[in-house]
């Protein structure tokens, strides 16, 4: 008989691995690829597998010259140039996923020491880097119409929005339309028939996703829970106070457009950059609701959840501070310390 | 029914349906039979025979060490050939009593003599659980006559008796749910005879729902009996959370069940009452539950306590393949053997042979915070920071964060995705932190 295995309990493990719940998170977010694909053509398609593409290729070279262990098998770093992608606009030239792509898994991750380490989520701060350094680039939605397009255009259907033509005026989001007080048609707003980065824009899509998530648990609602509710509450009374009214169609515009469906349920969820703890994840959420209001209602642009949650991401070690939970059985140790101190 | 439960735990693989269908079946005892000395918590026994002594089944072979410490007893009838160190389940070498079996099985006087506890005193009842050296067979080996001996009998409210068999692959207990139910509740009811203010409860998991009617017919009648439902997942037989699902009560690391008025035992421990107090029988034997892909027959055994564990697989027909680990107790908390030459003992509950090691399957990766350790840990404990703390040896923010109130269940270990070897750490932190408050 050759030796046994020693080892100390327990000596089983679940079949989850960090490979299974990244691919789980890929699977989620492919509803809003195919749809970013079938609203804004193939130069979508070529962003996605470029950023794909570039992330990989960061982790494997880094991995190789740090001689680490090479975790590309892990599909973070698929995940984290799927997200990228979808936080682009399809107009931007394609060396910008390249860049983005670089500096999300250099910069990010790998700097910090890898999956796990890095304290702001990859894919948004790779974003935000470009959203300042070519802001021009970042906020354009305009793009030329692709031949497909023009059919579509033909048969009647609304899925032009996010483009502007030839003359290469770029539209106004609707988002910014919804700040400049004007009413939009939320069933294009739900659907996502309108400009936006490729895959913010179909909340519809991007639900779908978040249900399979939180079917498959691997994400709770504590997060984007709080965070929807609270944001929700913020544009509310925000109208309230600015206008003495409020109306559906504000409110819900607010929240099917930009990028808050998918920065609630994608970005804000991710495991690294958010914090650990039960409650931590509620306080975290609420957070995020109150920065993204504040950003859109008070900020110079429309949209603000990326640089919610990123800051919300640095908040993350004091939020798990104070939200260690009470071991089971335990009275609150504060009580019993000034019990004894007195 | 109402199914008590409490917050987090795992819902792993439960392996049950391989041996639960078997009934018990009487092992007979080997050629030689090994008794070691420290086969509970508390003071090692002390050998009360020597080398070429005579000794008869049921005759005390090592007198408790202590109070808390227990009697060791002979299982059968022969000659003792050595006392020496032998291998155990712990992996360390234990001064253990060595006993050529003479197959003879010639008893102590008064063996299986029937006794009525109604006519015992408590005093009486007790001196006879401390004589039987019976300890809590749940896994920990808690002397029995000290857990029943608490400062105040009338402070106690409940006695629980543990059915969950959390445990995946176990099912002794089950088959003694159904096949010798009635020693259960007679073993409650001496105890009840203690405790005049107590209730006694039998508290069983759903996936066991024959176990929970047998039970529920044989305590018919019986007002101060009650047979609850737990709901199915680990673990919920850990002494602390069936206190909470049975009681609403809670206790912490600091305190035992009968400081919330609970006395909990498992349910072989129930029985083996019963045969002490009752029966005039000493704690000689073990149900095992043999199990495992590895294992031709999985199947239960009654043992005699000395045997080699080699004669249980034998018995189980042999195994199937060669298996990579093999284990004593469950897969959860049980330990992995790199010997199987070790006898069984008061504490044994199963040996589980696996083809397959998850364990070396697995290597761990970075930690990617999920979480999902601190939605399992029952004990409502940050795991993830725990590790940081074990891993750089920080002992002070280690108990800071309640890291003492871990009890090495695995679950945050079972559910993590990066593989991370977390209860390994924590059993080694909380080893070194309890060894320095020992030694002050």
């Amino acid at each position: 008989m050759s030796l046994l295995n020693v080892s100390a309990s327990p000596h089983i493990r679940s079949s989850e691995s960090t490979q299974t719940i990244m691919t789980d998170v890929i699977i989620a977010l492919i509803p809003a690829t195919v749809f970013g694909i079938y609203n804004f053509g193939a130069r979508a398609a070529i962003i996605i597998i470029t950023c794909v593409t570039a992330c990989l290729l960061s982790e494997y070279l880094f991995e190789k010259i740090c001689k680490r262990k090479n975790t590309c098998r892990d599909m973070s770093a698929v995940l984290t140039g799927l997200l990228l992608a979808l936080n682009l606009p399809a107009t931007v030239p394609f060396w910008m996923p390249v860049v983005g792509g670089i500096f999300a898994i250099i910069v990010v991750k790998q700097l910090y020491g890898g999956i796990g380490q890095n304290f702001m989520n990859p894919a948004l701060a790779a974003r935000c880097f470009l959203v300042i350094s070519f802001s021009k680039l970042m906020t354009t939605f305009a793009i030329e119409p692709a031949k497909d397009d023009v059919d579509r255009i033909m048969k009647g259907l609304s899925g032009v929005n996010g483009y502007a033509f030839k003359d290469g005026v770029s539209q106004a989001t609707e988002l910014a339309k919804v700040k400049a007080g004007e009413s939009i048609d939320l069933l294009s707003a739900f659907l996502g028939t309108h400009a936006g980065t490729i895959g913010e824009t179909s909340a519809a899509a991007l639900l779908l996703g978040a249900g399979y998530l939180l079917y498959r648990r691997v994400i709770s609602l504590r997060i984007p829970g709080a965070y929807l509710i609270t944001f929700t509450a913020y544009i509310t009374i925000y109208s309230l106070i600015k206008n003495g009214s409020v109306s559906g169609n504000y409110i819900l515009s607010n929240l099917f457009l930009g990028g808050l469906m998918i920065g609630a349920f994608f970005m804000a969820t991710d495991y690294v950059t958010s914090p650990v703890t039960p409650a931590g994840k509620i306080v975290f959420g609420i957070i995020l609701g109150l920065l993204t209001g504040l950003f859109r209602t008070a900020g110079g642009s429309a949209e603000g959840v990326s640089f919610a949650i990123i800051i919300g991401n640095l908040l993350v070690p004091l939020i798990e501070k104070v939200t260690m939970p009470v071991p089971f059985g335990v009275v609150k140790a504060k009580k019993k310390e000034a019990k004894n101190n007195g | 029914m109402k199914k008590h439960t409490f917050k987090g735990g795992i819902h792993p693989y439960d392996g049950k349906e391989m041996s639960k269908s078997k009934p018990i079946k009487t092992l007979p005892a080997g050629d030689v039979m090994v008794y070691p000395l420290v086969q509970h918590i508390g003071a090692p026994a002390v050998a009360a025979v020597k080398p070429g002594d005579k000794v008869l089944m049921g005759q005390v072979i090592g007198n408790a060490g202590g109070f808390v410490s227990s009697n060791i007893i002979s299982s059968v009838s022969g000659t003792v050939k050595a006392v020496e160190p032998r291998l155990t389940v712990s992996g360390s070498k234990v001064m253990s009593i060595v006993i050529e079996n003479d197959h003879e099985d010639r008893a102590i006087d008064g063996l299986y003599e029937d006794v009525d506890y109604t006519t015992l005193t408590k005093e009486q009842i007790r001196a006879r659980v401390k004589d039987a050296g019976i300890v809590g067979m749940g896994g920990a080996g808690f002397p029995n006559h000290v857990k029943i001996s608490p400062k105040d009998d009338s402070a106690i409210e409940y006695v629980i008796v543990n059915g969950a068999e959390c445990e995946p692959y176990l099912t002794s207990d089950y088959r003694i749910m159904l096949e010798e139910g009635e020693k259960v509740r007679d073993g409650l009811k001496v105890m009840l005879s203690l405790f005049e203010n107590a209730r006694g409860i039998i508290a069983i998991e759903d996936n066991k729902p024959d176990c929970i009617k047998n039970m529920m017919k044989l305590c018919e009648g019986e007002d101060k009996i009650e047979v609850i439902a737990l709901k199915t997942k680990y673990p919920q037989g850990a002494e602390r959370k069936l206190i909470y699902a049975a009681t609403g009560r809670k206790i912490n690391s600091s305190m035992l069940p009968s400081d919330a008025g609970c006395i909990v035992d498992n349910i072989d421990t129930v029985c083996a009452i019963y045969m002490a107090v009752c029966k005039s029988t000493p704690l000689m034997r073990r149900i095992i539950t043999v199990t495992g892909d590895a294992i031709k027959e999985p199947q239960n055994f009654s043992v005699r306590i000395g045997l080699d564990y080699e004669e249980l697989v034998k018995a189980a027909g042999g195994f199937t393949c060669e298996p990579e680990k093999i284990i004593s107790g469950g897969p959860m908390m049980g330990m992995a053997l790199f010997d199987i030459h070790i006898p069984v003992t008061k504490t044994s509950s199963a040996l589980l042979a696996m083809s397959k090691d998850e364990v070396a399957e697995n290597e761990p990766t970075a930690c990617i915070r999920c979480g999902r350790c601190i939605a399992a840990c029952p004990s409502n404990l940050v795991p993830v920071k725990m590790l940081e703390y074990s891993d750089r040896f920080d002992e002070e923010g280690f108990v800071a964060i309640g890291g003492m109130e871990c009890y090495e269940c695995g679950s945050c270990t079972f559910v993590c995705p990066a593989k991370r070897r977390m209860t390994q750490s924590f059993k080694q932190m909380r080893r070194a932190i309890l060894d320095k408050r020992r030694r002050g």
